[in-house]
């Protein structure tokens, strides 16, 4: 007896021993491993299109800037110089970042399951904000948000990726006025509008996100080259839309991909705000194409969505309280390739209702297209219920597996300026107020600051930075800090080399 | 006889030296007109001389990519196309009539008595005053960056500067003024006479002054008023120390997809240059202005107006085409006061997507403000003429 007691205790002690050993030695610490994010990838440079190979990558050129539990995303965003990684650890975050800066990358680090939380507790309007080039954020956890999750407005050469979005209000990540994009892993519900909006943006891919509970899947709108694939999207009020909104300054949506998505039950009542574009879409709806041209839904899994599975409709149907003299309505050379749809328009609703009861139909079809639009295409039209498709040739095109992205095979370029370019707007742009050569304005001649600092541009931007008034019958000049070095160098130059 | 000799040779030298005198006094009264300054041969700030003699737009926003050329986007985003490539003499006779009531039918307004740099280029009222003291609908627009512009009028019923100058000039209620006149007027100054020859020089000195001269030169002036300078610039160029935190926090409130500002009022110009129904109420007592409905035979535009830039709007109260909101307080509040709130019970309008329930609390209004007020820049503001042309005297328009 003793001796099996015995027996069971050093057992148990030994398996602690080992537990413990195993532990400190074998366990691994997650802060040293956590890998640097995958960059911008781009295969095409100097490739054909069909290869795999990495042609060019970015590369991460600056500081690692770690933000921990209590301390302020926002003020490492303030530090941050472009090319910068912030890693965030785990804890909660109420703040919103805005990030006014180029080639910033805003990593996440989940330890154990524990994300790192922005949470803007539904009074901060957003979680992030950006207007650079070039911006990552990945790993978030983003809640509570009155506004967005992300929101870009302008800036190119974007990564959203691996965010875990709920509630942030009007939608969950939205680029705007962006180019060369990439969306991808991640899971959002519980939007009022469109969890992932595309908007008046050039070459962005959507892929593998999961959206559900939202008014509006995904939501690719007056933007251009775009492609959404492998995408879950279930149980929103639609699912997948493409479509132009009038009045906006940017009007034209075209060749916008849907291939291999999940559009599953998207039956979710509509909460949009009154008013609001999607706030009119039908329950039931799978995927909505309204005025875009040269859309290709290809190969998706489009089931159990009460309305429609694909409806295709002009502007004065879809949206026809706001006309807009430029925007061209009509949805032109839709093509519908292979997809599988069953149990779609089980219980339609509405304008949709009403009109299959005209047909003498309860159910609504698969594939519903109503008013203008020419150049429409089907593969194969006998495979679904459908409605308004009796224009529809045959596609084309059986597949478009030639199309890998959307994105650019190289990065969009800032634009770049010379120096003498950028002395000569900082000259005219700004110098121009007070000074000119040859006469007199508020300021001295120009030609006096020549005659100062012949061969001495440095001299200028000394001066301009930090003025010391020397003439009394002049003003004081207000300091051009606000200028950057390579603008003050470039326009003291410039200055120097004026003849006219 | 010796007294009638010096009679008459004294009325002989009184009579040459009146003569003398009032030669050289018509000769004076005449150089009192050439003694005017001749054009500007230097192009105003913000454009550079080229070799044809044309001022070119130049700023910092051209170091930035426009996304589809539409000049709309976010803080390191070009502008639209603007016009430019007039000549420095073509800018400053723009200049002189510009400031000159010689423009109007009974020589009382100018186009500064509506838009008066002083009061951001507005005029400072709810809605402008026209001929006669009347009381017109809407209030008067800023005219700094205009000549981005695609629409103007705040319901876009023109498409170019000349089209807007000719409905104002030709207005019964406005200026009043009518070709005929208009044209007889300018030939009849013989200062305009020969600032028109210079300024268009191609054409024959002796060559009557022609509607499309003027209208181009005031163009070209309109067109050379250039605001890219402010506190909210320098930020978006780089300098981050330019705004304040307040400041900051109140940008953020604009262009968040809560407030939506930044929806319609897009950087870098603050207009994306669309229409819009907000329904922003009446001062007390006027009917609904119908708006954009009117110009575009469109009823879903009943009560749509361009939308205005933002740029010196600090400069330019009271608020709203026809000046209902006094501060910048009340016209940032009247957003979040509820979707359709001031719109007439017996009306259907088609209420603008982006205006919703934002919810602002009290201290994003004042932020707001804060950072509207960033948007500030008299920097390139044109000098106003010292004489005038047509004589009549620069003062008395200037209340």
């Amino acid at each position: 007896m003793k001796s099996t007691l015995f027996k069971i205790i050093g057992g148990i002690l030994l398996l602690a021993i080992g537990v413990f050993l195993g532990r400190t030695l074998l366990g691994t610490s997650g802060e040293s491993t956590v890998p640097m994010p995958s960059t911008m990838q781009y295969r095409n440079v100097g490739h054909s299109g069909d290869t795999t190979q990495v042609a060019q990558r970015k590369e991460f050129t600056g500081q690692i800037i770690e933000v921990k539990k209590g301390g302020s995303i926002q003020e490492a965003v303030k530090a941050a110089n472009p090319g910068d990684l912030i890693r965030v650890f785990p804890g909660t975050y109420s703040e919103n970042v805005y990030i006014d800066k180029d080639d910033i990358s805003l990593q996440g680090v989940i330890i154990k399951g524990e994300w790192p939380t922005l949470d803007g507790k539904h009074k901060i309007n957003d979680g992030f904000l950006y207007s650079g080039n070039g911006i990552l954020i990945e790993n978030f956890k983003i809640i509570n948000y009155k506004g967005n999750g992300i929101m870009g407005q302008a800036g190119n050469n974007f990564i959203i990726r691996n965010n875990w979005i709920i509630d942030t209000g009007v939608y969950g990540i939205f680029p705007q006025f962006g180019k060369n994009g990439l969306i991808e892993h991640n899971v959002l519900s519980v939007i009022a509008d469109a969890a992932i909006y595309v908007g008046m943006c050039d070459n962005i891919d959507v892929r593998h996100n999961e959206v559900f509970d939202s008014v509006a899947g995904i939501e690719i709108e007056n933007s251009r080259h775009c492609l959404v694939e492998n995408n879950y999207v279930h149980n929103n009020t639609g699912g997948l839309l493409a479509f132009i909104t009038p009045g906006l300054p940017i009007k034209t949506a075209f060749n916008i991909i849907f291939r291999n998505n999940f559009v599953v039950n998207n039956n979710h009542p509509n909460f949009g705000a009154p008013g609001s574009t999607v706030a009119s879409i039908p329950p039931g709806t799978g995927i909505l194409i309204m005025a875009a041209d040269d859309v290709i839904v290809e190969n998706n899994i489009i089931t159990g969505n009460k309305n429609t599975g694909i409806t295709i409709v002009d502007l004065a149907t879809g949206d026809p309280k706001a006309n807009d003299p430029n925007s061209e309505g009509n949805p032109d050379r839709v093509v519908i390739l292979d997809n599988i749809m069953f149990g779609n328009g089980d219980d339609p609703t509405g304008e949709i209702k009403a009109i299959m009861l005209t047909q003498l139909e309860t159910k609504g079809p698969d594939i519903f297209a109503y008013g203008g639009g020419i150049g429409s295409t089907i593969r194969d039209k006998n495979r679904y219920r459908t409605f308004g498709l009796g224009d529809y040739g045959p596609a084309q095109i059986e597949d478009t597996k030639d199309i890998k992205t959307m994105m650019l095979g190289a990065p969009v370029p800032p634009r770049s300026v010379t120096d003498q370019e950028l002395g000569e707007i900082t000259y005219y742009g700004v110098c121009a107020g007070c000074h000119a050569l040859g006469t007199t304005l508020i300021g001295v001649d120009t030609q006096i600051i020549k005659d100062i600092y012949v061969d001495n541009p440095q001299g200028i931007v000394n001066y301009i930075t930090k003025p010391l008034n020397l003439r009394d019958d002049y003003p004081e000049m207000p300091p051009q800090d606000y200028l950057s070095d390579e603008a003050k160098m470039a326009v003291a130059k410039y200055i120097l080399q004026m003849t006219n | 006889m010796e007294n009638k000799s010096t009679l008459l040779k004294l009325s002989i030298i009184g009579l040459l030296f009146s003569g003398l005198l009032l030669f050289f006094f018509s000769s004076d009264s005449s150089e009192s007109y050439t003694d005017l300054a001749a054009l500007n041969c230097h192009c105003p700030p913000g454009f550079k001389l080229n070799e044809d003699n044309k001022c070119i737009s130049k700023n910092l926003y051209q170091q930035y990519d426009s996304p589809n050329n539409q000049g709309v986007g976010g803080l390191q985003t070009g502008l639209p196309v603007v016009r430019d490539g007039f000549t420095p003499q073509e800018i400053d006779l723009g200049r002189y009539l510009f400031f000159d009531p010689v423009m109007s039918i009974d020589g009382s307004m100018s186009c500064a008595t509506c838009h008066e740099p002083n009061k951001g280029f507005s005029d400072g009222l709810p809605t402008s005053i026209g001929k006669d003291n009347l009381k017109l609908d809407r209030a008067a627009p800023t005219l700094w960056n205009v000549g981005y512009l695609k629409r103007l009028f705040w319901d876009g019923r023109a498409a170019t500067l000349e089209e807007q100058m000719e409905m104002t000039l030709f207005s019964e209620v406005e200026m009043a003024n009518n070709p005929e006149n208009l044209l007889n007027t300018l030939n009849n100054i013989d200062n305009y006479r020969k600032l028109f020859a210079e300024a268009y020089p191609e054409r024959d000195k002796k060559e009557d002054i022609e509607l499309p001269e003027i209208f181009k030169a005031l163009a070209a002036f309109q067109s050379s008023l250039i605001s890219l300078n402010s506190k909210y610039d320098q930020y978006a160029h780089g300098y981050h120390a330019a705004l304040n935190e307040k400041e900051i926090e109140g940008m953020n409130v604009f262009r968040s997809f809560v407030a939506r500002c930044a929806e319609c009022h897009t950087p870098p110009l603050f207009t994306n240059q669309q229409f819009a129904v907000i329904g922003s109420p009446e001062p007390d007592g006027l009917p609904l202005d119908p708006g954009a409905e009117i110009p575009f035979a469109d009823k879903s535009m009943r009560g749509a107006f361009k939308v205005p830039t933002l740029r010196n709007i600090d400069l330019t109260a009271p608020y709203m085409h026809s000046g209902k909101f006094e501060t910048l307080r009340e016209a940032v509040e009247f957003y979040t006061k509820g979707r359709g709130h001031a719109v007439p019970k017996d009306e259907k309008l088609y209420i603008h997507w982006h205006i919703w329930e934002p919810e602002l609390s009290d201290y994003e209004l004042d932020r707001l403000v804060d950072f509207l007020k960033t948007l500030n820049d008299e920097s390139f503001m044109p000098k106003m003429p010292e004489t005038l042309p047509s004589g009549i005297k620069l003062t008395n328009q200037q209340t």
